[in-house]
């Protein structure tokens, strides 16, 4: 039985085939994976694991103190005074301090325990947050994009906490086990028979609990992704709440949210039914075992084997201990799961590999020379797997200061070429040099400096207007107005609340397509480039918008200091601003010079650009 | 202060109860297994206190007999307090189960009936969370944290009243060790939820900059600015921890202080117990009776700061809710008591009709335009000008808030939904699809469809050699949001689905993004075809689809400023003129670079 078909399939009676699933799943393989999992993480704070661990020891030990204080004060304090109708004073004062003693030890052992073992955990997710996280940093792009978003950002949110989740109640039954075993030498310190009932009923106590994690983890487990799949389709249906409205489908949308919501609903009962009956079954063993124990006791009693405050001690251990011990359940239930977690957070920390960047810096100012030499790449790790190169020996010369439009149809490689001069990635063979130097030798920060690339879509970080242009670089308000102006944002960001301070993203203003775009252009722009690189970045903006943007930018790019620019273009009005054309095809060059040469001698070319026009109806 | 907040709280359950009949029918008898059950637990304490005084006490006196009657039927109370326990839990979850995914799914529908919907997609990410989360808080609160409030009180109340039979003194004792605490709780179960609050601020700060070097990793690479992006996440990440461990804090104090509290009255127990019982006010059994009741009172108390703080939220929650459901659906189905609308193309008529959000400012002044059947308009205008809220009006995802807007002379809003969707579509921009087979979004469209009647209206469109292109033809999986496809390639399904539904009324917006040539040549010829002998309007961004228009209405500043075609506008000195003088620059730059001569 393999998850998959499970997983696909949520069928009611699936719950069984899941269960035995885990039953099936190399337990020997979870054990393990768990050990390793908390080696790593007492190594990684070991001394507020080992504080936790003392506070539960600690808080375990109080609590059988406490039933022997309290068997202790019925034999000598309680029935000695009640026996002679008299006040034992001195023994009196010496069991309440001790009570008292008992009670403060419990409590610091709590602190210890919840207090020192909750910052473990927390601090266990931030450290592992971040380790992720630099690791993302550092991976290279290629990497990225074989990888889906949301799969990353749950490894860094909802796996690091599934993975150190069995901390939290880690050091609260390392306390329970010494606590079993000091009620277990408690009791036969009190009375060898009473402690049979100990030993009878603890371990019952243990494999219930054992059992009731077993059953009850894969099915929360189920209707946890059942909740999934329910935020799913609410997701969906209101994004899609337009098209449903205009066709009238709010019906049959609510019929498939009320599929999904029902499933829920039984999934949850279920859970519920499982938890009704283990729930109050370990809360009356403990009382039936105190029961038995007053049987016995009456009889040990009686034949002189225990003294009474024996038996009201043994009958008191079971009510203190009854609660902990279902903390060695939550370990047991937590560990497969942490384990899953464990393993997600780990697949992304073995990942190797960085982009190696040079220690040259790129002499100069202004606009830089351009060359691309017998430039291949391809996504795979060779040609020889099965496709093409996405690229193939393509060579370019670009003078300083001149504009270059890339064309070509879909899938031409386009904006492969505009990765790679940027080094998102690197060519699988071939050069690209700036002002003669391959940009390979720069460091990270000549590279960035020197090129700036404007994607065809834009993240926006959660940020203000301002830093979402300087990027946290060094540029005056005036600046920033700027380069605003040129990608004609000024008037939009003037009209936000706080202007250039304005926060943008998930909890600040948002904006259109085109108004993102126009950020990305003066997030370029503003770095004053030597190289600057437009992936059909205008594509989301009104043609009146564009024409504007791209006049302003040809005034800025057009002095002695603009930069060199290449451009990915579909629209004439784009490629108007090019000194010459490259025409891509199917990863190669196919033609360049200037656009009339192109027209002019390219079928292909004149078909490409054309279709665009004719499509928009700007040559009517 | 707390009183009339305490009560509104009381209002919430009581109005989400009556949302919920299946949950409110039976919850009396519920409640009162609930208090039931707590009675298992007193049991012990009585047991002990009945053998002890029955000779225990006095070493070897003892006789079984005297006691058997009470440990057997103690016996039987524990089991049978169980199964009660047992049969309450299962009812409350079977109840609330049940009323809480008839909640959602009312919810849900309601959500689809409000105009909120279609205005702001910020919103629509809280209005998941009604549905969920804010639900699944509030079957926590019933199953968990609600129920545990009836039990711990019961089982407090019922410990109180065995100790009170016994000795009044001590159970004075006890109450004054546990007061404070009990006092304080509110306190503490403020300052916690405020630390919960700061909690999920910065889990929400975090999952933000958390996203930073995951989806904008490109930037973040190609700008070198890892160090910045990495300070960020750091923060982020700081932040969340310390809020974390400050509400830890919070949680540990209460339930230490708890555990102390126990042990107080422990101490306190003996003492006082002893003194009494010296002065043969109180027997053995009474005071070891004692230390078993103290007991049931730590659990409750430990843990009430976390769940009073709980209720707290799920009642929040509760509230949001209902409040969800209690907002009119502001554009109302008159439903059987609606109208049908003629067969054949459909007229359109604005009578005086303005339209202004809910305070705020009229986007919409004094329209007054008359659209004949099978007429093709293109609506203009600068974003902001109105021209999207026309479109609106027209389709009825919202309703004016003055003047009538009639379709073939009928009042809009006396036309049955059913119907009226039937007759008039709207086109989005952005051909929104769903995560299924090509088959099944086409569907949307005509939910019956079968696979022969998809092909035909592809080969119909015009669209048969990209439907060819397709390697799994009806069988294609679109992916989330249709990202399978590409966008020119959504817009094609979103108009073969459009023909489907074979409205006589069509609106639609224009897209404005950039798809490869080829698809966009498709869809402008399958879009022609789509409107041919329909009656349509389009807010047009591009020159050509108002140049083809029969008649160009343009809108500025909330008012219809101009209505004519093409060519009685294009001279007019007005905003179509300087509108089209843009469209037109960029046509002419295009045109001299295509042809040299004209240069």
């Amino acid at each position: 039985m393999s998850d998959s078909t499970t997983a696909q399939h949520p069928v009611p009676d699936d719950v069984d085939v899941r269960r035995s699933d885990l039953g099936n799943r190399d337990d020997d393989r979870v054990t393990r994976r768990g050990m390793t999992l908390l080696a790593r993480g007492i190594r990684e704070q070991p001394r507020l694991f080992w504080i936790s661990v003392a506070g539960s020891l600690l808080f375990g030990a109080m609590t059988v103190a406490d039933a022997w204080v309290l068997g202790r004060a019925t034999d000598h304090v309680i029935r000695p005074s009640f026996e002679r109708g008299d006040v034992a004073t001195g023994a009196l004062v010496g069991a309440i301090l001790l009570f008292l003693a008992v009670a403060v030890l419990r409590a610091l052992g709590i602190v210890g325990r919840r207090l020192i073992g909750g910052i473990l955990y927390y601090r266990l997710v931030a450290t592992y947050r971040r380790k992720v996280t630099r690791h993302y940093l550092v991976l290279p792009m290629s990497w990225h994009h074989r990888h889906p978003t949301g799969q990353l950002l749950s490894n860094a949110n909802a796996d690091v906490e599934a993975a150190w989740a069995i901390f939290m109640p880690l050091p609260m039954a390392i306390g329970v086990v010494a606590m079993l075993l000091a009620a277990i030498v408690a009791m036969l310190a009190a009375d060898l028979v009473l402690t049979l009932v100990g030993l009878v009923v603890f371990p019952v106590l243990f494999g219930i609990n054992v059992f009731y994690q077993r059953w009850l983890s894969p099915r929360v487990t189920h209707a946890q992704s059942l909740r999934g799949a329910v935020s799913a389709v609410a997701h969906e249906s209101f994004d899609g709440a337009l098209v449903i409205k205009s066709l009238g489908r709010e019906v049959d949308e609510t019929a498939r949210f009320a599929r999904v919501t029902q499933e829920l609903r039984d999934a949850n009962i279920r859970v519920g039914r499982i938890r009704g009956f283990f729930d109050p079954l370990l809360e009356a063993l403990p009382n039936l075992a105190i029961l038995l124990v007053v049987l016995l006791g009456i009889e040990r009693v009686a034949s002189g084997g225990a003294d009474p405050g024996d038996v009201v001690q043994v009958a008191y251990l079971f009510t203190v201990v009854a609660f902990p011990v279902r903390a060695l359940g939550w370990v047991l239930a937590e560990l497969p799961r942490s384990v899953v977690g464990w393993d997600r957070v780990s697949s992304v920390l073995d990942e190797e590999g960085s982009m190696a960047y040079g220690d040259s810096g790129l002499a100069g100012s202004g606009p830089v020379g351009l060359v691309i030499d017998d430039v291949s790449f391809g996504f795979g790790d060779a040609p020889a797997d099965g496709g093409r190169d996405v690229l193939r020996g393509i060579d370019l010369a670009v003078e300083p200061g001149k504009v270059v439009a890339v064309v070509g149809a879909t899938g031409s490689g386009k904006s492969t070429l505009t990765s790679l001069l940027s080094r998102l990635v690197d060519p699988r063979e071939g050069a690209i040099e700036l002002d003669g130097t391959d940009i390979r030798d720069l460091t990270h920060e000549a590279l960035a400096h020197a090129v700036a690339v404007v994607p065809q879509s834009t993240f926006l970080f959660d940020d203000s207007v301002r830093e979402n242009v300087t990027l946290g670089g060094s540029h005056s308000d005036d600046e920033v107005w700027d380069v605003l102006r040129t990608v004609q944002a000024h008037d939009f960001v003037m009209a936000l609340p706080d202007g250039l301070g304005a926060q943008l993203g998930e909890r600040g203003t948002t904006l259109s397509g085109g108004q993102r775009q126009r950020l990305a252009l003066a997030r370029a722009l503003v770095r004053r480039p030597r190289l600057l690189v437009m992936d059909d970045a205008t594509s989301a903006l009104d043609p009146e918008v564009e024409q504007r943007i791209l006049k302003a930018l040809a005034a800025h790019t057009a002095g002695d200091d603009g930069p060199t620019v290449l451009v990915v273009a579909y629209r004439k009005a784009t490629i108007a601003l090019a000194d010459e054309v490259v025409f891509l095809a199917d990863g190669v060059v196919a033609d360049r010079g200037s656009h009339a040469e192109l027209v002019a001698r390219s079928a292909a070319y004149r078909a490409l650009v054309d279709a665009y026009d004719v499509a928009r109806g700007a040559d009517a | 202060m707390s009183a009339p907040e305490r009560l509104t709280g009381v209002a919430i359950i009581r109005r989400g109860l009556a949302l919920s009949p299946s949950i409110k029918d039976g919850l009396w008898l519920t409640i009162l297994l609930a208090v039931l059950s707590t009675v298992g637990g007193a049991v012990v304490p009585i047991v002990i206190q009945v053998t002890i005084d029955s000779g225990l006490g006095e070493g070897d006196r003892t006789e079984l007999s005297d006691v058997a009657g009470y440990l057997a039927g103690a016996a039987g109370l524990i089991v049978v307090t169980a199964l009660v326990a047992y049969w309450m839990r299962v009812r409350l979850f079977v109840a609330s189960e049940r009323g809480l995914s008839q909640l959602r799914i009312d919810a849900f529908k309601h959500v689809h009936d409000l105009s909120m919907l279609t205005q702001n997609a910020e919103r629509r990410g809280v209005l998941v969370s009604r549905v969920t989360s804010d639900i699944d808080q509030v079957s926590l609160f019933l199953q968990n944290t609600g129920i545990m409030i009836i039990v711990s009180l019961g089982q407090m109340v019922v410990a109180t009243i065995v100790m009170a039979f016994y000795s009044w003194q001590l159970t004075l004792v006890v109450l004054v060790c546990f007061l404070p605490l009990v006092f304080s709780l509110r306190f503490f179960a403020k300052r916690l939820s405020r630390a919960y609050d700061i909690v999920r601020r910065t889990v929400g700060e975090m999952i933000a900059v958390i996203a930073e070097p995951v989806v904008g990793a490109s930037v973040v690479r190609a700008h070198a600015v890892e160090e910045r992006t990495q300070q960020r996440v750091d923060a982020g990440i700081q932040g969340n921890l310390t809020a974390n461990v400050h509400a830890q804090k919070l949680v540990v104090v209460t339930f230490a202080s708890a555990g102390l509290a126990g042990g107080l009255a422990n101490a306190g127990v003996v003492a006082v117990g002893v003194v009494l019982g010296v002065a043969g006010g109180l027997s053995l059994g009474t005071v070891i009776a004692f230390a078993f009741l103290v007991g049931l009172f730590v659990g409750p108390v430990q843990t009430a700061t976390q769940v009073l703080t709980d209720a707290q939220n799920a009642i929040a929650s509760w509230r949001r809710v209902i409040d969800l459901l209690d907002t009119p659906a502001d554009v109302v189905d008159p439903g059987l008591d609606g109208v049908s609308l003629p067969d054949g193309a459909l007229s359109a008529t604005f009578e005086q009709v303005r339209f202004a959000y809910p305070g705020g400012p009229e986007v919409l002044r004094d329209i007054d335009v008359t659209i004949q059947p099978r007429q093709r308009i293109a609506v203009v205008g600068e974003t902001g000008s109105g021209k999207t809220t026309f479109a609106k009006l027209l389709t009825r995802l919202m309703d004016p808030s003055g003047g009538t807007v009639r379709l073939a002379d009928i009042d809009i809003s006396t036309v049955a939904f059913d119907d009226l969707r039937r007759h008039v579509l709207m086109v989005p921009q952005e051909g929104f699809l769903f995560d299924a087979t090509l088959r099944e979004n086409l569907r949307y469209g005509r939910r019956d469809a079968l696979d022969e009647q998809l092909v035909s209206v592809v080969h119909e469109l015009g669209l048969a050699d990209w439907f060819a292109s397709l390697p799994r033809g009806l069988d294609t999986e679109v992916g989330q949001r249709g990202e399978s496809l590409s966008a020119g390639e959504r817009q094609l399904v979103a108009l073969v689905r459009s023909a489907l539904a074979d409205p006589s009324f069509l609106v639609l917006d224009e897209a404005t993004s950039a798809v490869d040539p080829q698809t966009e040549l498709r869809a402008t010829r399958a879009l022609d075809r789509l409107l041919d002998g329909r009656t349509s309007v389009t807010i047009a961004h591009r020159l050509s689809t108002a140049e083809n228009a029969d008649r160009v209405l343009v809108f500025d500043a909330g008012h219809l400023v101009e209505d004519g075609s093409h060519a009685e506008l294009v001279d007019a000195g007005g905003a179509y003129q300087r509108l089209h003088a843009s469209w037109v620059a960029q046509a002419q730059l295009s045109g001299r670079l295509t042809d040299p001569a004209q240069a």
